[in-house]
């Protein structure tokens, strides 16, 4: 055993030093390192296009520099990012925010040929410096504490080698040396609980497999991040694949499994590529495939693409997907553990669940449980999204209240708005209002307030948002996503949705709340899986702290926040419109904008179909458009008979 | 709706048919193999679905069965352009259903269809993960974010130039 282990670490070590080589070469050298942000948010915001203008313009001027793609730092916010490090200056890495082509070109001819780094388009140093602020000085920095996203926006994906170089796969040297019973006890003694959103305890779950006898185990990762609003295993898969690579194998190892799958929705492009050349990689490196390192343990993983079914998120769901059938989930007990896909014991595990294993594996379960709150260890990933003013990624230690990662980290509610409520847990979770900023965001605090950790999607709401219109929506989505096995969920959920929408088009009845209360009890009480039995969640919550707002719609056919389309108008305030000002004419879609006759504008109520855009592009300085309801009280304006001709 | 292959996307089933012979042949396979056919013909026409239930050994009904259920399969050809409008619930707050209608109007479809000419198809998507930079609009897999009725009306007029620009090179390619 001793002169096995000794085999093992070698070979590790060999593979680690080699890595270490590379990196030391590729950060050691005087030459410029462009590191651009290339997962998904950034590519939606531009960042291929800022890599081509990067490259074309260095060729250009003649100047060499390495461009580094690079994974998702989670500052959505300020996508393009670009981090330029630049030794021969003597400044430290520099992180510019919402790097577009012109600002690529102009970074190559000031900073990389001329000697100017910009620093007005900087967003802050990535060191400490005595002439730059440096990014860890900001709240959105500082107060995070990373240890799942550690080396995201770090290293490149593609590369297993910067991986290895920053530490990679050392805890799949430990946990090879060690007993599986050891490894099972580790994760059980530092308290992590399943972040796919129920925060089942992990080292329970693989207890019970490891116990189990059978020939052949499987460890599933649940890629299949189907809420709405989340994405944060999108972006771990997409900026650091193999340190959930890494968390498979340790979790093969513990409970005797020789088959993974890797289950990621086909709405992930990316994350399937990347994830299934690092599987290539590793295989090549001997880290999966037949006597890992030289042990006498064999393990690999296969990739399935999820094909766009959010009940499969559910464990038994997927497992049935996995086999060829409908994604229907089924009764338990038996648990998955026990018997789960094609009848072996099986393991499955969220991605961030799996990320969190090697680090705990490195630094021992002490350490995770020092990090976070006693019931929760640990971390959790947020992605924050809607109205908050830097949106993104956060990873935090369980236990801060939702005010500090809402106002401190992600900067507030921007346009001088106010907060109305965040929607946590995605569909299945609730609107908590703001009498709930103070409560610590753990599994237990969370849940008792009505809402619930969920994947971690938190949706802030300002006060233009209409609860009874969201509440609609997660209804809308979840009647779509039900697979229709439980009746109560099957047409339960769709009575929910009728009520909800007539409500929000002003015909609601007054008897419509006592009817929604008692039916999203019922479809609670009477579904199978967690879909069904967390469906109502939204409108429970929503009735029970918006009430006002329902009753507003129903009694008075107002919608209080002006967002129901049915029950609001818009309309342009001739006091504060601008003489000749086109800029809503031009922006609206239907024409329904005309020119009065002393040239402001007014707007065709019948052609309206409250877009908002008028809105949205009439000048700050004049905010001449506004909006009502019901649409009854906007003020008439006067359609001239014959149109008026701006250049009058 | 099913839809009957034409000539030419008959002969790529039978490419797709030979390979998969030689592939795995479990139900476990099932999914896989669907999604391999939608990647090569962008659709599952009925003659797919025969194909599949006879290298499985399954029923053509229980395959519909199962591909019916997953969003991601389709039964009629996409468009050449294919329009994705992300109805997420970040885009949601966002006002990502005023977007979709401006596609519905500004194409004379309704979401799920294609237009007459094959151009362009609408879909509707739960959430492409994109929140931060919502709504957000997928054309042709390429994703556009803080959209706008306006840049609906823009990502038009870019496809048109770009159609123009093709054009031109191609007449002054045969000349």
């Amino acid at each position: 055993m001793a002169q096995n282990n000794d085999r093992i670490n070698q070979a590790l070590q060999a593979l680690r030093e080699k890595a270490a080589g590379q990196w030391r070469e590729f950060t050691g050298s005087t030459i410029p390192r462009i590191h651009i942000g290339m997962a998904t948010c950034g590519l939606a915001a531009g960042a291929q296009e800022t890599r081509d203008a990067f490259e074309a313009q260095l060729k250009k001027d003649n100047i060499q520099a390495v461009i580094h793609p690079i994974g998702c730092h989670g500052h959505c916010y300020a996508e393009p990012l670009v981090i330029i490090d630049h030794p021969a200056s003597g400044l430290p890495p520099i992180m510019y925010q919402k790097v577009n082509e012109g600002k690529a070109v102009m970074l190559v001819k000031n900073f990389l040929k001329g000697n100017d780094p910009l620093l007005e388009h900087m967003y802050g140093a990535m060191e400490e410096s005595d002439t730059i602020p440096a990014v860890m000085l900001f709240p959105r920095f500082n107060m995070e504490k990373r240890v799942i996203m550690d080396k995201c926006g770090r290293i490149n994906p593609a590369d297993i080698n910067e991986y290895l170089a920053l530490g990679g796969y050392a805890a799949l040297g430990a946990a090879l040396s060690l007993a599986p019973e050891a490894i099972v006890e580790t994760v059980t003694a530092s308290g992590l609980r399943g972040r796919g959103g129920a925060g089942f305890p992990t080292g329970r779950k693989w207890q019970f497999a490891a116990q189990q006898n059978a020939a052949e185990k499987v460890v599933v990762c649940n890629a299949d991040e189907g809420d709405p609003g989340a994405y944060m295993d999108r972006t771990i898969l997409e900026s650091n694949p193999h340190q959930v690579i890494e968390g498979m194998i340790i979790c093969a190892r513990a409970i005797g499994a020789g088959r993974g799958v890797m289950y990621v929705r086909a709405e992930y492009p990316l994350a399937v590529k990347l994830v299934t050349r690092a599987l290539e990689q590793a295989r090549e490196l001997n880290l999966l495939g037949q006597n890992i390192l030289g042990s006498d343990f064999s393990f690999d993983i296969e990739v399935f693409q999820g094909s766009g079914a959010f009940v499969c998120g559910e464990e038994t769901a997927l497992i049935r997907s996995v086999e060829g059938y409908r994604g229907m989930p089924r009764h338990r007990p038996p648990f998955p553990v026990e018997h789960g896909l094609n009848g072996r014991p099986t393991v499955i595990n969220n991605v961030k669940t799996l990320a969190t294993i090697a680090p705990i594996i490195e630094n021992g379960a002490e350490w995770f449980r020092s990090i976070g709150t006693e019931k929760s260890p640990g971390t959790a990933i947020f992605s924050i999204v809607g109205h908050v003013l830097y949106p993104g990624l956060v990873e935090i230690p369980m236990g801060e209240t939702l005010r500090s990662l809402i106002f401190d980290i992600c900067g507030g509610i921007p346009d001088k708005r106010e907060f109305k409520a965040v929607q946590i847990g995605g569909p299945s979770g609730g609107c908590l209002p703001a009498s709930f900023l103070d409560t610590p965001i753990d599994f237990d605090s969370l849940t008792a307030a009505g809402a619930m950790m969920g994947s971690g999607g938190m949706v802030v709401m300002n006060d233009e948002t209409c609860m009874v219109n969201v509440a609609r929506y997660f209804l809308d989505f979840t009647q779509k996503e039900s697979c229709g096995k439980c009746t109560f969920c099957r047409i339960g959920t769709r009575h929910l949705l009728e009520i909800l929408d007539r409500i929000t088009k002003g015909q609601g009845k007054p008897e419509d709340l006592a009817r929604l209360e008692w039916l999203a009890a019922a479809v609670k009480q009477g579904s199978l899986c967690g879909l069904g039995k967390t469906a109502p969640n939204p409108v429970i919550t929503s009735l029970k702290y918006f009430r006002q707002e329902y009753e507003a719609h129903i009694n008075d056919g107002v919608c209080p926040a002006l967002m129901c389309r049915d029950l609001i108008a818009y309309y342009i305030d001739l006091d504060k419109c601008a003489r000749g000002c086109d800029a809503c004419v031009g922006c609206c879609p239907t024409e329904a904008i005309f020119t009065t006759a002393n040239r402001k504008k007014g707007i065709d109520q019948e052609k309206c179909i409250k877009c908002g855009e008028c809105r949205h592009v009439c000048i700050p300085l004049y905010n001449a458009v506004g909006k009502a309801s019901p649409p009854g009280t906007v003020p008439m304006i006067e359609k001239p008979k014959v149109p008026v001709k701006d250049n009058d | 709706m099913l839809t009957h292959a034409t000539v030419e996307e008959s002969q790529k089933l039978e490419a797709v048919r030979s390979r998969l012979m030689e592939g795995q042949r479990s139900r476990g396979s099932l999914i896989p193999i669907l999604q391999t056919i939608q990647k090569e013909m962008g659709y599952l026409p009925a003659e797919a679905l025969d194909l599949v239930a006879g290298l499985l050994n399954i029923s053509a009904g229980e395959v519909y069965g199962v591909a019916s259920f997953y969003n991601q399969f389709r039964f009629n050809p996409p468009g050449k352009h294919q329009i994705k409008v992300c109805l997420g619930t970040a885009c949601h707050v966002r006002g990502g259903d005023i977007i979709l209608e401006n596609f519905e109007r500004k194409l004379d479809i309704k979401e799920g269809h294609t237009t007459e000419d094959r151009e362009f198809s609408l879909e509707r998507v739960a959430c492409v993960g994109c929140c931060a930079l919502a709504p957000v609009v997928l054309m042709n897999e390429k994703t556009h974010g803080y959209m706008s009725p306006s840049k609906v009306e823009g990502l038009f007029t870019q496809l048109e130039i770009a159609k123009k620009k093709s054009e031109s090179n191609k007449t002054d390619g045969s000349e």
